[in-house]
């Protein structure tokens, strides 16, 4: 599935969103390329977590469009469905901040239940299942065979059998990569998965972002604060600041940008502290 | 405050000896209006006592008495912690050793289950009580799905025990079906209603959710008890048919032109014969049921079940719709209680709305939860252990209750995730290392 470089995947349209008398999100509009991975970064509470919530039909727009462009489907219109018709019919699939899997569940059991909808339909309303009809085995050995490949692939198969929620943390980021993208995912909209990473566990990240988006032609929303991740990885990079697009262009177009700068410092800071932060931003793309 | 933290995984004798002259010190503060000082009849007059002996007793029976229970304490958990520490069992081998418990306690329940009325073909009383713990066990098994699964917690499950009882009373006196007619039917009746409570409520959760269902409960009580024309009212139904052995009846003096139970098979009669019947037909049903939500936990509904408990907004973001899951629940929950209804009408012969008060919603959710939410065998454990112990305590007259609540918290206490709290897992990429090689021979 090779997508040319320019096709719009999703495009964001004038997208408003206000909780009573805040505008978390104000009149942004941004493009997704097909294909590619691209990046959202912004201060804290700048409406990053909040613009994942719109798209994923967990919170209803104010205003905006937000339009869809699907291979088999055509144009669909994300602010009208529900949540989980955005994960299985509109295929946008996103992973949490805070994380969110099933604690008590395996990590195995996590990547099947991602599979839920495939196999609700082989198991004919759970006739096929109670009776193990061939047709619903054969299914379940595919969804337990395509949950072994990504176990493998992110290096989890060790621990395919033991409850999530006692993983360590890193493991548990990685895990929950792992169920969205069972979920077959178009675009996969991942929160800040770098959050609370170490440097190897980083590093190991950024491979599988250019692994999914390179090799799979997977394409990638990416929050993110880790500047070495985001700076390294992303083809596109949006800036958003209380809640509006404040730049948008190439990692390195986006570094220098002044406007870019000023929002991570604030604008009341002084020269010498300024001149840091300048470097922390502008050099963050080195570890 | 990190040392008082360290006093308390192991005391010095010193520190014990503190820590128990201020217990006593504290009893000598309460012992004294409650047990040194007291009234007497003086003469017409009321006079005040003092024992201060007896004080001086309870306060030293209070500085021993703590003494102890914290050198118990200290004890209990060195060992435990020595246990811990000297276990190298994998976490894969504890699993396949808590699989291998509930298994053979399911084997040896099966087998009590099976040969009870055969031992005990005489006594009444025993056959009448283990009938009784399998209709809380089948209960049990269908709240489970609800609770202990889907992780809704439902205070009204009581209400669809009562559809299924009602609708088995009514079909059976006023259109005549047999036991075996009506308990499909029953149970889609119940399964409808746990939709229609379902509806409403699929936004609530944890507390709101439980009020609901606790209403829910109370208001299908209340419609029985006032709508006399269809319910009978607080009378309630009598005579409603007991279910016959492939069309042979349980009676004496069979009806013109049919054959008896005992009459067919050359025995003398004996009403023990029907109590018997009784319970093989709730151990069958019971099985089944069983079976049934031990396979619905392994399939895509059963995942989806317990990933709703665990997490909803996660469900969701997986794209699955939480409203169909939740209705399921509601409606497999609801069936399998309406089926215990069906029995439990058939069993008494009576019902009326006195037996689907919420205190029965209370004991089948306390077999829920002591059993350990989820765990099949955990439920036939505390059904057990509910049903007994307030007869054990019968004896006690009044304190039969207090016995049952000490027993709960007692449970409790020990272990806080019920008697049976290990989840086996529905699937397993490598099988556990035991079984492996059957498992590869079998394939
Ligand atoms: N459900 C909500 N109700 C009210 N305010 C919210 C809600 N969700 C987010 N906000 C507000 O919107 C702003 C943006 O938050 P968020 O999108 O989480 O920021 P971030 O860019 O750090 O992810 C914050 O001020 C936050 O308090
Ligand atoms: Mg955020």
């Amino acid at each position: 599935m090779n997508t040319p470089a320019t096709t719009t995947l999703l495009s964001v349209r004038q997208l408003t969103m206000r909780f009573g008398g805040l505008t978390a999100i104000d009149d942004l509009s941004l493009e997704v390329p097909a294909g590619k991975i691209t990046g959202i970064i912004g201060p804290n509470g700048a409406g990053k977590t909040t613009l994942f919530n719109c798209l994923t039909g967990f919170y209803k727009p104010t205003t905006g469009s937000l339009r869809l462009n699907h291979p088999r489907h055509g144009e669909i219109r994300l602010e009208t469905l529900p949540s989980h018709r955005v994960a299985r019919d509109a295929q946008v699939v996103r992973t949490f901040q805070n994380i969110r899997l099933f604690p008590k569940m395996t990590v195995l059991e996590n990547l099947i239940v991602a599979q839920h909808n495939v196999l609700q339909r082989a198991s004919k309303f759970s006739i096929a299942g109670l009776f193990n009809l061939p047709g619903y085995r054969r299914a379940e050995a595919e969804s337990i065979a395509r949950a072994a490949t990504w176990l493998r692939r992110l290096g989890l198969e060790q621990l395919a059998d033991h409850a999530a929620g006692e993983l360590p943390y890193g493991i548990q980021r990685r895990i929950e990569i792992a169920r969205a993208l069972c979920v077959d995912p178009l675009l996969l909209c991942l929160d800040e998965p770098a959050a609370g990473l170490n440097p190897r566990e980083s590093a190991e990240l950024n491979d599988l972002l250019l692994y999914l988006s390179g090799e799979l032609g997977l394409s990638i929303l990416l929050i993110e604060h880790d500047m070495s991740v985001v700076m390294r990885v992303s083809d596109h990079i949006g800036v958003i600041s209380y809640g509006r697009k404040i730049a948008e262009g190439t990692p390195e177009q986006v570094k220098n940008d002044p406007q870019v700068i000023k929002a991570y410092l604030g604008e009341d800071d002084d020269e010498d502290d300024s001149e840091q932060r300048t470097h922390a931003v502008a050099g963050g793309a080195n570890p | 405050m990190s040392a008082v933290v360290f006093a308390r995984h192991a005391m010095t004798p010193a520190e014990r000896l503190r820590d128990a002259a201020w217990v006593a010190f504290v009893g000598l503060v309460l012992g004294i209006p409650m047990v040194g000082l007291t009234t007497v009849d003086a003469g017409g007059r009321l006079g005040v006592e003092t024992r201060f002996g007896l004080l001086a007793a309870v306060v030293a029976a209070v500085f021993g008495g703590r003494l102890l229970l914290r050198w118990a304490i200290d004890q209990a958990r060195n060992r435990k912690l020595e246990r811990e520490r000297a276990s190298t069992a994998t976490a894969a081998d504890r699993a396949s050793g808590a699989l291998k418990l509930v298994n053979f306690l399911g084997w040896v329940a099966l087998g009590t289950a099976i040969t009870l009325p055969i031992l005990f073909s005489d006594n009444r009383y025993v056959v009448d009580t283990a009938t009784t713990v399998l209709i809380y066990v089948m209960l049990g098994w269908g709240l489970n799905v609800v609770v202990g699964l889907a992780g809704l917690l439902d205070l009204g499950y009581v209400a669809f025990y009562a559809v299924g009882a009602y609708s088995y009373a009514l079909l059976s006196t006023q259109f005549g079906w047999s036991f075996w007619e009506a308990l499909p039917v029953s149970g889609a009746l119940a399964a409808s209603f746990g939709i229609l409570l379902g509806y409403p409520i699929l936004r609530l959760r944890g507390d709101y959710l439980a009020i609901v269902t606790l209403g829910f409960g109370e208001i299908i009580r209340i419609i029985l008890v006032n709508w006399t024309e269809f319910s009978g009212g607080p009378n309630g139904i009598s005579s409603i048919p007991r279910p016959s052995f492939f069309g042979l009846d349980f009676t004496r003096s069979p009806a013109e032109g049919e054959q008896s139970f005992a009459g067919f098979f050359g025995l003398e009669f004996s009403p023990m014969h029907r109590l018997i019947f009784l319970y093989y037909l709730i151990l069958v049903l019971a099985l089944l049921t069983h079976a049934f939500v031990s396979r619905l936990r392994k399939l895509p509904v059963g995942r989806a079940w317990e990933a709703l408990r665990e997490d909803e907004i996660a469900c969701q973001a997986m794209g699955m719709n939480t409203t169909h899951i939740k209705l399921s629940a509601f409606a497999i929950g609801a069936m399998l209680g309406g089926f215990g209804g069906v029995f439990f009408a058939a069993r008494q012969g009576f019902i009326s709305p006195e037996s689907f008060v919420f205190t029965e919603s209370a004991i089948i959710l306390a077999i829920v939860v002591l059993g350990g939410m989820g765990s099949q065998m955990g439920v036939v454990l505390a059904a057990t252990l509910l049903v007994l112990i307030p007869e054990f305590g019968r004896g006690l007259a009044e304190y039969r209750m207090l016995l049952f609540g000490l027993a709960m918290v007692l449970i409790m206490v020990w272990r806080p995730g019920g008697l049976l709290a290990h989840r086996e897992p529905t699937l397993r990429l490598k099988p556990l290392q035991q079984s492996a090689p059957a498992k590869e021979a079998a394939r």
